[in-house]
């Protein structure tokens, strides 16, 4: 038995400071107050002194609460077991379910040696031509959606999920609302999704430090899965919440703010757990999707410009719409040359002339008179948002660059679309005469 | 060495750094060892403070307790330098990666280091120097071949003074710990082998003197040797957005530049993108060689979940290498992407360490710092009369895009070229995203400054026109001017782009640089009959087609000669008869 602590020296934020030995760095605790019992973990040791954030939070914890060191770091039972279960964010089930106690493994474990990495290889098809004809997303990708409160994000999320084809689906709930959450599970649920899915939800009503380890978790499972051959996806919503909890520590625990309050280290800790996405030579792979919501809309704010620079492209989510200007994916060449002749040309073609069809609407809202070629320009932009743009499209990508000619061809001549001629041949629909 | 290992016991852990008592004594930056029942974390010494030391360690400080055991080594932190390491790929701590797969199997281990030479491998040795020769450190006593080079093997660096050579080994398979030679200095006799230890934090200074980098190094990208050239032994920076495309262009660098030597520092970003490089270029061909780019090649791959602490090390492993190889008289090109994630690891250290943070929380030292990377960059003369040079070139990942911030200002006042990657070129799909107008080098390219100083006029003129013109609209614009914004498109579309993924278009030789900026010159130079607007649009449109396809033929090639013929003949059946057709371009000085 672990020996209990009673001299709880000093209680700040969630921020607990007790007297003891032989406590190792990163080991967890339980810490019992008023409110019950709370998982607590080493965050700074100093002398005897041991520094513990508490994830349910201090409230209702007194200097004389008892703190019982567990002698290990978190974990989390990675068995089978796990499908079709929901848990809290530091794993107490969330649903009527079993605790689960076999085969515990630690979280946050270390990163794969990139020379193990291989390159991306695999389109996720999702049915959205946004993302299947312009920014393909590709199995071990790590790709956020850039979105504000209000918007569909989350719907967009489980509609990918829902589309690909993956072995398991991980949700990591940060900060979610209850109705988000019941949208989700009731969502796998009716695709008969649930018993591949397993659900780590923190809401909006939890506390708030506890979130910090949904992550985690969530990442912990999916990497054990994923060795063992399986596909999985991980969906993280809302990212934002969880950087929230990071400054609420570091803010607590005196640390000097790099920018707009948050820790110096907010890079590392985001790219930590980006950073599994992988995508394993001989066995399974992790694709990890988020929401990242923007406060204030801006995408200069330290959480969405530190995960920029860390996933690998962005959607940007406006108006119920991807975004087809800012939204990328980065590893969209991998697989864009192999779906079908056309798919690049198609994709860089249409993007352009609906960069034009923006630079019309322009001129024309500043009062400019319009060309010949600005009005075949506005007649091609409302149709490229009607038939692409529209996330209510849901359609392969093969029939999308269809539709594509199909759009082309009603609104401009061969030759004004610069594309290559033998292309041009191939593709071109020829009228109805 | 004494042999006597020190210790000192852990008394604090806060995030990756741990702070340790000690009885003896203990230098600035020397190496130390957390011992740990699943091994020694390998760490550094960065503060003495009383009878206390804070250590930054290199790993994940999980399970580390009050009490537990720390070895000081009394050594700083340092890398091996001999033959073998050129096409490998390493840590920031210069643990070879390969090796460590397949020792550890798919995921990193934390306490597990490997020597990153191979310390069996025969290397046929060459004496190239007689026993009873005067020698000093860095001078050459031998070589052995390493891929395409004579891998010189010098006297240590860190030996003083001067040195007789009492016995050279003779020719022959020999590994890099065996004695090629012995040395003397009246004091004592030292044995020399192929490999010797350096601490990377201290420049390797055994030259004659630093000379000024006055040769262009040749990147083949028109926009950096034509517009802002990087010298060989200069240094040069691209500040961009994330996704503006940084990364995009140091791999395009480190495929084609016109260099021996190319060290990839990939400093805590993306592993998915050291793996292209890993994958690729022992399969890529180095058209000026023969052989594959991963021989002139060394990755140095601290990726961004990977120890912070070490990431701060990798740009100085880096640089360490680089300059061993300049020792042997070889261009190197080290490329660090990105030197903000250096930068923020030194900004976490300091915060632990309870610093006074300057701005946005970096130390105060970060621009001495900065300034102290670059500063390792150079062109010298080596003490043979050799030379040898080190271009460092850094990626900047200023937070929210802005250049106005600590680590792109602490750059932009010691570097020699700055390549400002634009958000708005990049999101207008005008690769590579070099602002062409806000940029600058002080290095001298591979075209001439009269007509180069005519071209930037163009591109300033098209500028202010294209500005005007979302004022007072396409109609309110004459003709003369609207002309002249259609000759800055061109020259941006047809020279300043370029397809970096196409092989012919990606790779423009200098000599090929020369000819075709002399031949847009001209088209910019020429008065065009052009009836109205859309005459010159289409126009326009039609010229920077075909100087596009012309790009994309290969050079000298038959169909090179036919797309110029075609393109010259477009230019003279439009060029207005007076006058001879010219316009004389105003000089922008
Ligand atoms: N020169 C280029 N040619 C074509 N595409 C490019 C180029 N530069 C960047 N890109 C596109 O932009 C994306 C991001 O580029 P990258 O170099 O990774 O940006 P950064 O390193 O600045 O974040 C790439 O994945 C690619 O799709
Ligand atoms: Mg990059």
């Amino acid at each position: 038995m672990r020996k209990l602590y009673h001299r709880i020296r000093q209680i700040q934020g969630n921020v607990i400071t007790v007297e003891a030995d032989g406590i190792a760095y990163g080991e967890l605790a339980e810490v019992h107050g008023t409110r019950g019992a709370s998982l607590a973990q080493v965050i700074r040791l100093s002398g005897s002194r041991v520094s513990l954030q508490v994830f349910a939070g201090s409230r209702g914890i007194s200097t004389r609460s008892e703190v019982r060191f567990l002698g290990h770091a978190m974990r989390v039972a990675a068995t089978d077991q796990l499908r079709g279960r929901v848990f809290t964010g530091n794993g107490t089930p969330r649903d009527r379910g079993p605790v689960l106690k076999d085969n515990l493994i630690a979280i946050g474990g270390p990163s794969v040696n990139p020379a193990n990495r291989i390159i991306p290889r695999n389109m996720i098809r999702t049915g959205i031509p946004m993302i299947d004809v312009f920014n393909s997303l590709v199995e071990s990708q790590k790709l956020p959606i850039f979105s504000v409160a209000g918007e569909p994000y989350n719907e967009l999320l489980a509609r990918i999920a829902m589309q690909a084809e993956v072995d398991l689906i991980v949700l990591g709930g940060m900060g979610l609302k209850y109705d988000d959450y019941l949208f989700f599970r009731n969502t796998l649920e009716e695709h008969g999704a649930l018993s591949r899915s397993i659900l780590f939800i923190h809401t909006a009503s939890d506390p708030i430090v506890e979130c910090l380890l949904v992550p985690d978790m969530s990442l912990a499972v999916a990497e054990h899965f994923a060795v063992a051959g399986e596909r999985v996806l991980v969906l993280l919503s809302d990212m934002t919440n969880f950087c929230d909890a990071l400054k609420e520590i570091a803010i607590t625990m005196e640390q000097i703010p790099s920018n707009r309050g948050y820790p110096g280290d907010l890079y590392s800790q985001l790219a930590a757990r980006y950073e599994k996405a992988v995508d394993f030579e001989t066995a399974g792979s992790i694709t990890i999707l988020a929401a990242t919501t923007m406060p204030g809309d801006d995408v200069t704010h330290p959480v969405p410009d530190n995960t920029g620079y860390i996933t690998e492209g962005q959607f940007y989510l406006v108006g119920g719409r991807i975004e087809p200007f800012g939204s990328l994916s980065r590893l969209k060449q991998q697989v864009n040359s192999d779906t079908r002749a056309d798919h690049r040309a198609v994709m860089d073609t249409m993007i352009r002339l609906y960069a034009e069809y923006r630079e019309s609407i322009e001129k024309q809202s500043m009062g400019f008179r319009m060309s010949a070629w600005d009005e075949k320009l506005l007649g091609y932009g409302g149709l490229f948002e009607e038939r692409m743009m529209d996330l209510g499209v849901n359609i392969p990508l093969e029939e999308a660059l269809d539709l594509g000619w199909r759009t082309l061809a009603e609104c401009f001549e061969p030759g004004e679309v610069g594309m290559k001629s033998n292309l041009v041949a191939q593709f071109w629909p020829k009228k109805a005469s | 060495m004494s042999g006597k290992t020190k210790h000192g016991t852990v008394v604090g852990v806060n995030g990756n750094m741990v702070s340790v008592a000690f009885d003896t004594s203990v230098m600035q930056n020397e190496v130390a060892y957390v011992v740990l029942d699943d091994g020694r974390l390998k760490s550094e010494v960065i503060r003495v403070r009383g009878d206390e030391a804070d250590l930054q360690v290199f790993e994940s400080t999980g399970g580390i307790r009050v009490g537990d055991t720390v070895e000081f080594t009394g050594e700083l932190l340092s890398v091996e330098l001999g033959p073998g390491l050129l096409t490998q790929v390493f840590d920031g701590l210069q643990n070879p990666l390969p090796q460590l797969a397949r020792e550890a199997g798919t995921f990193l281990q934390r306490g597990r280091y490997v020597y990153p030479l191979d310390t069996e491998r025969q290397w046929d040795w060459t004496p190239g120097i007689e026993p009873g020769a005067t020698v000093r450190a860095g001078e050459a006593v031998g070589t052995v071949p390493e891929g395409i080079f004579e891998h010189r093997i010098m006297v240590p660096f860190s030996w003083q003074g001067e040195w007789t050579l009492k016995t050279v080994t003779e020719a022959g398979p020999l590994t890099i710990r065996d004695t090629v030679a012995t040395a003397e200095n009246g004091a004592e006799e030292r044995p020399i082998t192929m490999v010797q230890t350096w601490p990377v934090k201290i420049p390797i200074t055994a030259y004659r003197e630093k000379v000024l980098p006055t040769e262009p190094l040749v990147t083949r990208l028109r926009i950096i040797d034509t517009f802002f050239p990087i010298a060989k032994g200069g240094t040069f920076c691209t500040p961009g957005p994330f996704g503006a495309g940084k990364t995009v262009l140091q791999h395009a660098l480190s495929r084609h530049a016109e260099v021996d030597v190319v060290i990839v520092a990939a400093c805590g970003e993306r592993a998915g993108e050291v793996v292209e490089i890993l994958r690729e270029f022992p399969h890529l061909e180095d058209p000026r060689t023969g052989r594959t780019l991963m021989d002139r090649t060394i990755i140095v791959c601290n990726t961004s979940s990977m120890p912070v602490a070490a990431r701060e090390a990798s740009i100085y492993t880096s640089v360490t290498m680089a300059e061993y190889y300049r020792q042997m008289g070889l261009d190197c090109l080290l490329l660090a992407d990105s030197t903000s994630r250096w930068a923020q690891a030194l900004r976490e250290m300091s915060g632990r360490l309870e610093e006074i943070p300057g701005e946005e929380a970096f130390p105060a030292y970060l621009e001495s710092l900065v300034a102290g990377f670059y500063e390792r960059a150079g062109r010298v003369e080596l003490h043979d009369g050799t030379r040898g040079s080190i271009t460092i070139g850094g990626a900047v990942s200023p937070a929210g895009g802005n250049f106005e911030e600590p680590v792109t200002q602490a750059t932009l006042k010691v570097v020699g070229a700055f390549l400002g990657l634009s958000r708005d070129r990049a999101n207008a799909r005008r690769y590579p995203a070099i602002h062409p107008l806000e940029s600058w080098s002080k290095y001298t390219g591979v075209v001439d400054p009269g007509p180069l100083r005519q071209a930037r006029q163009v591109l300033r003129q098209g500028n202010e026109i294209a500005q005007m013109m979302k004022v007072v609209g396409e109609e309110g614009t004459p003709l003369t001017d609207f002309v002249q914004h259609l000759k800055g498109e061109f020259l941006d579309s047809v020279y300043l782009q370029q397809d970096l993924l196409d092989e012919a278009d990606g790779s423009t030789t200098s000599e090929r640089q020369e000819y075709v900026f002399a031949k847009v010159l001209e088209a910019l130079r020429t008065r065009f009959e052009l009836a109205d607007k859309d005459a010159a649009r289409s126009f326009f449109l039609q010229l920077r087609q075909h100087f596009i396809d012309w790009n994309f033929t290969v050079w000298d090639s038959e169909d090179f000669r036919q797309q110029e013929r075609k393109l010259e003949a477009l230019i003279a059946a439009t060029a207005a008869a007076e006058g001879g057709g010219r316009e004389r371009l105003e000089d922008g000085a």
